[in-house]
């Protein structure tokens, strides 16, 4: 398959990682901050290739690790409300909020329907003319300008039957609120390739500039993840910090103006809490007051109440990568991928569900 | 015995009523218009409360497996077709061969009778196929929305050789570790086809009955197989953790050698799905004596289900218990059994 068998060449890895071996001279930490790159780093088992120096952190880029659980909570609710049908993403689904999941919804006799695309949910409250489909709007960048076309869609057609639940977040805000922490160590960031699609690459220069932070955007096949790295390590060696696109292939500095300009036609940024981090200002996305029939807080006069993140639980401090899962008492013994406690675990891109499945004692 | 009534008597309702599963004339006419008419045999057709079979002699292997698969029909096969060869195939990983199969059914009152008959013919085809036959059955209608369209029950007895030894404690350190063929075909197109995805290259499920793959391999090679399975729900994954867990011993993959096609392959990276956890219907792992895994493999691939088969790994003692992958990029990774159902990520 183009742009995927070139870049998991085994040798083309291997000699990346000689190149690197042979680059490196001090401790390096560097924060991938993408949920999708976490996965691509265990599951092509790129940690155990790396020299020892070289240390990975997972950051807080899972949309569904970082939804508050009263988020959750208060979109379940509306699964219990008469004639409404509640629309998600799959991996949603088995995230438990303060006590339940949709799943358990579900199996309560709530219409909980699986999609693939917010179009589909569009699709679903024409084919349901009587009931009020509500779509759970999670997400970054990548997700929120088709979620915002949707709505515009909604629009043109005059639905009334139609709204979404909205809890978009917006990437650089966090690695703001995150670098003002003093417990957090990290030299270089592994920067999202999906969300820079659409943000374009200068949209972490504020990094580089306020923080003195390496930032190398990479994509998510292995031989593009030791290419930011090995960028990353260079910039960090020779005290020059600065932000290389190593995803040229779908990656501009300007990134996808259109796709910006229709989700900032939806959406405004508001402060928002961010599941273990806290609240964050102007990191999420509110719908504006035009299209306020679409929008289910208004509308259905919901919201979302704050709750105290689980006893013991360490996530809020993994996802700032000052921990790791093990160091966690809960991990693999009270909290497993079958009965996550903590955001970390509950989405199949969370980093303790990544360690998990495909960490262990290969990484001890 | 000839059938009491033709199968245009069977069929003059368009739709499944209550009364068919009711036990009176409109079942009668079910039964012998329609299963008759295609799964006739002379032990089905005495339509006594019980099949009566004469006894092989021997070991017997029985199993059991209900079909709820939706959508009911799919690329390269559908729900019949499935009930069949998944019952066979759960006998086959014990090396049995079938020798009967019993069919039950559950049907949503309105399900189009049209529908019912093709998934009747397709029964009768894969058992044709299979060389098995359905010696009894049961039908039961419930009101509309008790029940999805249609579910389907298999059981099914087979016979097992003489010589045949199989399962999880005969696994041996340095065994190899051998599957046959192609990857996640079944899974990735019930998946797809829930979505409406189209994928380029085209995608269909992978059914098949493996007994005919597994008769040859027992019959040159018997004592040499120490464990089969075939990877349904769970995946290739999922069955190579519980075969690592049940041996205590460590399964050491090379994902450059599992087959998968392209299609699916791309149907995977589009969704954002592992095929190592998606369901075959018609692959077997196999677990041999290393000394034997040449001819093991060549007898595997001289039969069409297993013209694709490969050593895709070996048993070792390095992490008792585990699955250890060895990436296509080069790197290593554990391998643990799928928790939940495989769901597509969002972003």
């Amino acid at each position: 398959m183009k742009h995927i068998d070139e870049y998991r060449d085994r040798e083309m890895v291997q000699s990346l990682c000689r190149q690197l071996d042979k680059t490196v001279k001090q401790p390096v930490r560097i924060m991938e901050v993408c949920g999708t790159h976490t996965m691509s780093i265990f599951r092509h088992g790129i940690r155990e290739m790396l020299p020892a120096p070289v240390r990975l952190i997972s950051g807080p880029g899972c949309p569904v690790c970082v939804t508050p659980a009263g988020t959750i909570d208060a979109f379940i609710r509306l699964a219990y409300r008469d004639k409404t049908i509640v629309a998600t993403f799959g991996d949603m689904i088995r995230v438990p909020g303060s006590g339940q999941s949709l799943a358990d919804a579900r199996a309560a006799g709530c219409r909980v329907e699986m999609v693939y695309s917010p179009m589909d949910a569009l699709v679903l409250a024409q084919k349901n003319p009587d009931a009020m489909v509500v779509f759970f709007s999670i997400g970054f960048e990548t997700t929120t300008p088709t979620i915002a076309a949707t709505v515009l869609e909604a629009a043109r057609l005059e639905l009334n039957n139609f709204c979404i639940f909205p809890a978009n977040r917006i990437m650089p805000p966090p690695l703001a609120a995150l670098m003002e922490d003093p417990a957090l160590e990290v030299d270089g960031l592994l920067c999202p390739g999906h969300v820079s699609v659409i943000t374009g690459s200068e949209a972490f220069r504020f990094l580089v500039d306020d923080y003195g932070l390496a930032c190398a955007i990479g994509g998510f096949e292995p031989a593009d993840i030791l290419l930011a790295i090995l960028a990353l390590v260079g910039q960090v060696q020779t005290g020059q910090p600065d932000v290389e696109n190593c995803y040229g292939r779908a990656v501009t500095p300007a990134g996808n103006q259109r796709a910006r300009e229709i989700a900032e036609q939806v959406f405004i940024p508001v402060d928002s809490r961010w599941r273990g981090l806290g609240m964050i200002p102007v990191s999420g996305l509110a719908v504006r007051p035009e299209f306020a029939r679409f929008d289910a807080t208004v509308r259905l006069d919901i919201e979302g109440h704050e709750i105290e993140e689980p006893k013991g639980c360490l996530c809020g401090s993994i996802l700032k990568g000052i921990h790791e899962p093990p160091d966690c008492p809960l991990f693999g013994t009270r909290c497993t991928p079958a009965t996550p406690i903590g955001p970390c675990m509950v989405s199949a891109e969370g980093t303790c569900a990544a360690w998990q499945r495909y960490g262990g004692i290969l990484h001890p | 015995m000839a059938a009491f009534c033709t199968r245009e008597q069977a069929m003059k309702e368009k739709n499944i009523l209550l009364d068919h599963g009711s036990g009176g004339l409109a079942a009668g006419e079910l039964i012998s218009g329609l299963f008759l008419e295609y799964l006739d045999n002379p032990v089905l057709a005495r339509m006594e409360d019980a099949a009566v079979l004469d006894n092989p002699g021997g070991r017997l292997a029985f199993s059991t497996d209900s079909y709820v698969v939706d959508p009911l029909f799919f690329a390269g096969g559908d729900i019949g077709e499935l009930a069949v060869n998944g019952t066979i195939n759960d006998l086959a990983m014990q090396g049995a061969t079938p020798l009967a199969l019993s069919l039950g059914l559950i049907i949503e009152e309105g399900l189009e009778m049209e529908v019912l008959e093709r998934i009747i013919a397709s029964i009768a085809r894969a058992c044709r196929y299979a060389g098995v036959e359905v010696v009894t059955g049961d039908t039961k209608v419930v009101p509309r929305g008790k029940a999805d369209r249609i579910f389907i029950n298999t059981s099914g007895i087979g016979v097992v050789p003489e010589k045949a030894d199989i399962g999880a404690n005969r696994i041996r350190e340095n065994d190899v570790i051998l599957l046959s063929g192609s990857l996640a075909g079944h899974g990735i197109t019930i998946l797809t086809s829930r979505a409406g995805l189209q994928v380029e290259g085209g995608l269909a499920s992978d059914t098949r009955p493996l007994h005919f793959l597994v008769q040859r391999l027992l019959a040159e090679h018997g004592t040499a197989v120490h464990a089969m399975r075939d990877p349904t729900r769970g995946g290739l994954g999922t069955t190579l953790a519980e075969l690592a867990r049940a041996g205590g011993l460590c399964m050491e993959i090379e994902e450059r050698d599992i087959p998968l096609r392209s299609a699916v392959r791309a149907a995977c990276e589009l969704m954002g799905l592992d095929p190592l956890y998606l369901a075959n219907e018609g692959k077997c792992v196999v677990i041999a004596a290393p000394e034997q895994a040449k001819e093991i493999l060549a007898a595997m691939r001289s039969v069409e289900e297993g013209k694709n088969s490969r050593i895709i790994g070996r048993v070792t003692r390095q992490y008792p218990g585990r699955v250890v992958l060895t990436t296509i990029a080069g790197g290593r990774r554990l391998v643990e059994p799928l928790t939940g159902d495989p769901l597509p990520r969002i972003c």
